[in-house]
């Protein structure tokens, strides 16, 4: 983030969008010191201080800057994929002003030395702000809990394992116990990995014609269903990180009604794609959890729609061609998604699914609450995390223009619309 | 000669001054068994064998301590030697390893004239396979009169009390009972703080795990302290908030306005990512150290069972510190053990 901004920064004539409220207006907002000093119909250039920089939007979407749940950054470990500055380049391109790096790093964001090492690195060399998870266990390895405590007050603001799924339920339970002590917030990709096997795409009839092993919709929603029964035993705050299939929605649908203290996710990925567009074993879309059938998405889709999903993120995986180029079966799970998530996420906005406040809802106000955080949100006093764009401006996806430093998206030569134009974070222009 | 009459009379003194003021039920004076006109005092203790602190009424409780108190000024005395126990046989039957507390019951066993075998179970036909009821057994056949046993499974020691024709006294039971911990350290209370009832006692640490916490919860609870426990949730056994103490998960507030700060030894196995994910994290959110000590009242008073982990649980300025009665715990525990064996002696036939 430079120091060469202006002191004041105006956004005007925008469609504002405040997506922790639900109200959208026309009208401007004020920014200095990094934070929201106004914001509505009443901030027009008459009324701005002389020294603001005004920007006029010309009628552009200006809502709260996208938080995302996992990007996994590089460092350390693996710069050769991505690294702080190209991650935080292609977040502040796609109008992510907060990433919450992920730990499964070499070595892992499980000792609170490398907590510290990643906030020191993203002050030096990111554009965005980055936020540090840390490990539920030690390696991720599902064995023994991490130093939760230690892990927090160095700054880490959620635990997860990443796609790690804790198999054993002794560890589970001794991890929610645990980190209820400390109200951390438990974010698990949960997976019956058993059941799972070597599966590489969604069980089917797809799997079947492509003669790849499949994973069942029953792998996630087994474990999941054993996560909410120890969620009810213990407390503790738990977040389904992503869900892939009706079956699981009906877990966490029944969980929340119940009361319990959950809420759930999913990936970009799986509201716009689904096992068909694997085609011929496109590898850039092999993921995990695996893409499901077309009907499966559309229930993810519509549970995005009613809120029972409240957050989308990228999942931003970054991979090497030589980790990618290969059979599918052999071939690393994972597609990168920041520069493209807004976008694709336009898509379901532009076929009229869900309503472009729920969308920037999922993608930035529930996220922040779900992290304790002040952002996503149009208030006064709030951080100047913005951005604008324009939903309807048509673009193809070039995976050659994108600032990430692998180019694995599953959106290559997609036709989208709404390019993010502009990114401020704490009030700073980083993009546009 | 009654004991306490003799104690005096050999001490030169009166006793304790609390015991004149601070205790005004005395279990001596409210228990009056039929035979109390011979020569020696009984300890109005009703029970054959000490398994729990469950089970035991305040005043059974109370007479321990009274008679613990008088075996501290003998055991002060040059000559500590007594001969309740002449002629009794005390086997000491350690299926755990421990210092302290077989040292201890040794110590006791002889001050009061038993003579003290100690069982060795690394040597002993236990580890060639042999049964508990079967040790049980053979040890009966050799007639002793006080078994002391310690043995790693919850309730081994009530099992073994059943096959037997002595007394038994359990010297901790799995995560079970430790009573001879729990009235050492009630006595080390009292006699620092003049009472039990009314004091807030913080017990901290490994409770699921620990029989000694078990114990010093009955006890404390039942002379009247505010008993709280304070353990991250893993370390704390299910449903402890309807064992009848007030549970913290943070250890200044449990140990906020505390009377006494009772630290528990963590077991280092336990420490690596089972139940806690570190020594240093426990050491930093749960080990007792000067900063913390002083969210507790100012004259509060340290206690440990030992053996302790500096820089673990406990931090050696505070464990070797002005306000720690770590060592004055062993004291009382060899008093407390000469007065439970003494007690029990009194049901021996002959």
């Amino acid at each position: 983030m430079t120091d060469k901004a202006p002191h004041s920064i105006a956004l005007i004539n925008a469609h504002l969008v405040d997506p922790a409220s639900g109200k959208e207006m026309r009208g401007g907002i004020f920014t200095s010191d990094g934070v929201i000093r106004d914001f509505g119909p009443q901030v027009t250039k008459a009324n701005l201080p002389s020294d603001a920089l005004v920007i006029d939007c010309g009628g552009d979407v200006v809502a709260p800057g996208l938080i995302d749940l996992r990007v996994f950054v590089g460092e350390p470990g693996a710069e050769y994929r991505e690294t702080i500055a190209t991650a935080s380049a292609a977040a502040a391109a796609g109008g992510v002003t907060t990433i919450v790096a992920a730990p499964n790093t070499t070595p892992a964001v499980d000792d609170p030395a490398v907590v510290d090492f990643l906030q020191r690195r993203a002050r030096d060399n990111s554009r965005v702000r980055l936020l540090a998870s840390a490990a539920i266990t030690k390696g991720l390895r599902g064995k023994e809990i991490a130093e939760i405590g230690l892990l927090q007050e160095a700054g880490a603001v959620a635990f997860t394992d990443c796609s790690h799924s804790i198999r054993n339920s002794q560890v589970m339970l001794r991890a929610l116990t645990y980190a209820r002590d400390f109200d951390a917030l438990i974010m698990h990709q949960a997976q019956d990995d058993d059941l799972a096997g070597a599966g590489v795409m969604n069980s089917g009839e797809r799997a079947s014609r492509l003669g790849l092993s499949g994973i069942p919709a029953a792998a996630e929603a087994i474990a999941l269903d054993r996560d909410m029964r120890l969620v009810k035993m213990v407390g503790g705050r738990y977040h389904a990180s992503i869900l892939s299939s009706s079956l699981s929605l009906d877990v966490i649908a029944r969980a929340k009604a119940a009361g319990l203290p959950v809420t759930c996710g999913t990936t970009i990925n799986h509201l716009s794609l689904n096992e068909n567009d694997i085609g011929d074993y496109r590898t850039f879309l092999k993921l995990a959890p695996p893409l499901r059938h077309e009907d499966e998405r559309m229930a993810l889709v519509h549970a995005l729609a009613s809120g029972l999903i409240d957050v989308v993120m990228s999942d931003h995986n970054p991979q090497d061609v030589e980790t990618k180029r290969l059979p599918f079966a052999e071939a690393e799970f994972g597609a990168i998604g920041l520069e493209t998530m807004l976008s694709a996420g336009l898509r379901l906005v532009h076929s009229g699914d869900v309503s472009l406040v729920r969308l920037l809802n999922a993608l930035s106000t529930r996220p922040a609450d779900i992290l304790h955080l002040p952002q996503g949100r149009l208030a006064i006093g709030a951080p100047a995390d913005l951005i604008r764009f324009d939903p309807e401006e048509p673009y193809v996806v070039d995976p050659t223009q994108l600032h990430s430093r692998s180019k694995n998206t599953p959106f290559d030569g997609a036709r989208m619309q709404g390019r993010v134009k502009l990114t401020m974070v704490a009030g700073v222009v980083v993009h546009g | 000669m009654r004991f306490a009459a003799m104690v005096r009379s050999l001490s030169g003194g009166t006793g304790t001054s609390f015991r004149a003021e601070g205790f005004p039920i005395r279990a001596k004076m409210l228990y009056t068994p039929p035979l109390m006109s011979v020569a020696h005092s009984k300890i109005a203790f009703p029970h054959r064998h000490l398994l729990g602190i469950e089970g035991l009424s305040r005043l059974d409780i109370l007479a321990l301590l009274d008679a613990a108190e008088e075996a501290v000024s003998l055991s002060r005395q040059v000559e500590k030697k007594r001969s309740v126990l002449r002629g009794r046989t005390q086997i000491n039957l350690f299926f755990e390893a421990s210092t302290r507390t077989q040292a201890s019951f040794e110590l006791a066993g002889k001050r009061l004239g038993a003579d003290v075998m100690n069982m060795s179970v690394a040597n002993s036909s236990v580890k060639k396979g042999e049964t508990l009821i079967d040790t049980a057994a053979t040890l009966n056949a050799m007639r002793p009169d006080i078994i002391i046993v310690r043995h790693h499974c919850s309730g081994a020691v009530e099992l073994l009390s059943r096959k037997v024709d002595c007394s038994v006294v359990n010297a901790g039971d799995g995560a079970h009972e430790h009573p001879t911990q729990a009235l050492l350290d009630a006595l080390t209370i009292r006699r620092r703080k003049g009472r039990i009832e009314g004091l807030t006692v913080a017990i901290c640490g490994d409770v699921a795990h620990s029989r000694v916490a078990r114990s010093n919860m009955l006890l404390l609870s039942a002379l009247g302290a505010r008993v709280r426990v304070v353990a991250p949730s893993t370390l704390l056994p299910s449903g402890i908030e309807r064992m009848g103490v007030e549970v913290f998960r943070d250890m200044k507030e449990g140990i906020k306005d505390a009377d006494i700060v009772m630290m528990l030894r963590l077991q280092l196995e336990r420490m690596s990512g089972a139940f806690v994910p570190s020594l240093r994290e426990y050491a930093h959110f749960h080990g007792l150290t000067e900063e913390k000590l002083k969210y507790a009242k100012p004259d509060a008073l340290v206690m440990h069972p030992g053996p302790i982990n500096r820089g673990v649980e406990i931090e050696s300025a505070v464990a070797d510190g002005a306000q720690s009665l770590i060592n004055e715990q062993v004291e009382m525990g060899v008093a407390v053990r000469m007065a439970v064996l003494e007690a029990l002696s009194q049901h021996l036939p002959g």
